[in-house]
């Protein structure tokens, strides 16, 4: 009983593939699947993994190259800013010195005008005493001359000896109150 | 127009030997261009390296229209090979066909309906696959019942009318394109006159086939990351 069954189903696997054969060809699907996945699979090995990796390592490369750019970029800015900090203070350092040196020369100035105006009224000063001190001596030797003259002249008029000593204190102390009353 | 296949039977299977030629000489050439644009790999790339990546772009972008990256980077491959097979597949039949015995040897592999339902069905198998995969099994099933379950027998029946509309739109443009340009030789080939009156349109067709293959070719691996996104992505 079962051996029947299963020559008859063998019987009846064998007619099926024998009129499926008729009207389909399976070794046709079966090559066409072969031979797309064998296809497949070594352009896979040959071709597309190779052409990927080095898309991936170029797609890789550009953004480790735009975030290098990115940086030095970034990089540059700052020194930019710094020498631009530097100059401004660079700037400011000579602009303080020149004023300072200005002032300094004002204050100088200043100083010799001062010191030179105090020479000047200082050897004024001295000159003027000078004069002074010479026209006292002058006037002193004048009324000196003076007295010995009027000596000598009333001696000449009165004809007689007066001591000279006697009368000398008396003439010049007209002399001086002349000289006041002049 | 009407040639017989070759045929050959092994281990008690069918194979059309001109299908499998095709289909080699398709997978061939696909290799040999990826391969050769990807032999001198450069930072800044040139020439051929260019087109590929370009067409990886492509693809990454049909993929990212449809689900997230994170989700969809695993089907990079498959559409860019996809997407290349397709295409040369549409392209190789364009030149000429050559028939031996009154067999058709050479014709574009995705002229046949076999070749582009294995295709279609292998996608959409995958789509299954991949829901499984990425929602569990209870999620996959739920995505039936969603949103009102009294569709559930409509959403089964959208799977096999997906499979069907996507291996057959493929084949029926190729092979109408093929039967087009084979009617228009053999009018070229016929008289002087049939060659002055077949070189135009000839060449018109040719220039439309090479288009209508590139489109046949994003279609497929759009419609593709359709479905694929369909199934994998939970906020539907």
């Amino acid at each position: 009983m079962l051996d029947t069954f299963v020559l008859l189903s063998a019987n009846a696997d064998a007619g099926f593939l024998a009129s499926l054969n008729q009207r389909l060809n399976l070794g046709d699907i079966i090559v066409t699947v072969v031979f797309f996945t064998i296809l497949m699979v070594l352009l896979k090995k040959f071709a597309w993994g190779p052409l990927m990796g080095i898309m991936d390592q170029r797609a890789q490369l550009i953004a480790t190259e735009i975030e290098q750019a990115e940086k030095s970029r970034q990089e540059s800015a700052k020194l930019l800013e710094e020498q631009r900090a530097l100059l401004k203070e660079a700037r400011d350092n000579a602009q303080s010195i020149v004023e300072n040196a200005k002032k300094q020369g004002d204050t100088q100035r200043e100083e010799l005008i001062t010191a030179a105006r105090a020479e000047v009224s200082r050897m004024k000063e001295a000159a003027t005493l000078e004069i002074a001190t010479e026209k006292e001596k002058a006037v002193a030797a004048v009324r000196e001359e003076f007295v010995s003259l009027s000596i000598l002249a009333a001696s000449k008029v009165l004809g007689k000896e007066i001591s000279e000593d006697d009368n000398r204190a008396l003439i010049e102390e007209t002399i001086v109150k002349a000289g006041e009353g002049r | 127009m009407n040639h017989e296949n070759p045929q050959f039977v092994l281990f008690g299977i069918g194979f059309n030997p001109s299908n499998i030629l095709m289909l080699f000489v398709t997978c061939l050439v696909v290799f040999l261009i990826a391969v050769a644009s990807t032999r001198r790999l450069q930072m800044k790339p040139t020439g051929m390296q260019n087109f590929m990546e370009w067409v990886m772009d492509f693809v990454k972008g049909i993929i990212k229209n449809n689900m997230d990256w994170k989700t969809g980077g695993r089907f990079h491959v498959l559409g860019i090979t996809l997407i290349m097979f397709v295409f040369v597949a549409n392209m190789l039949g364009l030149p000429f066909a050559i028939v031996w015995d009154d067999q058709l040897w050479w014709k574009s592999p995705t002229a046949d309906p076999v070749i582009t339902l294995t295709l279609a069905s292998t996608v959409v198998a995958l789509t299954h696959f991949y829901g499984v995969r990425q929602l569990g099994l209870g999620g996959y099933l739920k995505t039936y019942v969603q949103p009102i379950p009294f569709l559930a027998p409509l959403k089964i029946i959208e799977e096999f009318a997906n499979t069907l509309t996507l291996g057959l739109r493929l084949y029926g443009n190729i092979f109408a394109g093929e039967i087009l340009i084979g009617l228009l030789a053999t009018l070229g080939a016929g008289s002087v006159f049939g060659l002055v009156g077949a070189v135009i349109p000839a060449l018109a067709w040719l220039g439309f086939s090479v288009f209508i293959g590139a489109i046949q070719a994003f279609i497929f691996v759009m419609l593709t990351m359709v479905y694929m996104a369909h199934k994998v992505s939970t906020d539907h």
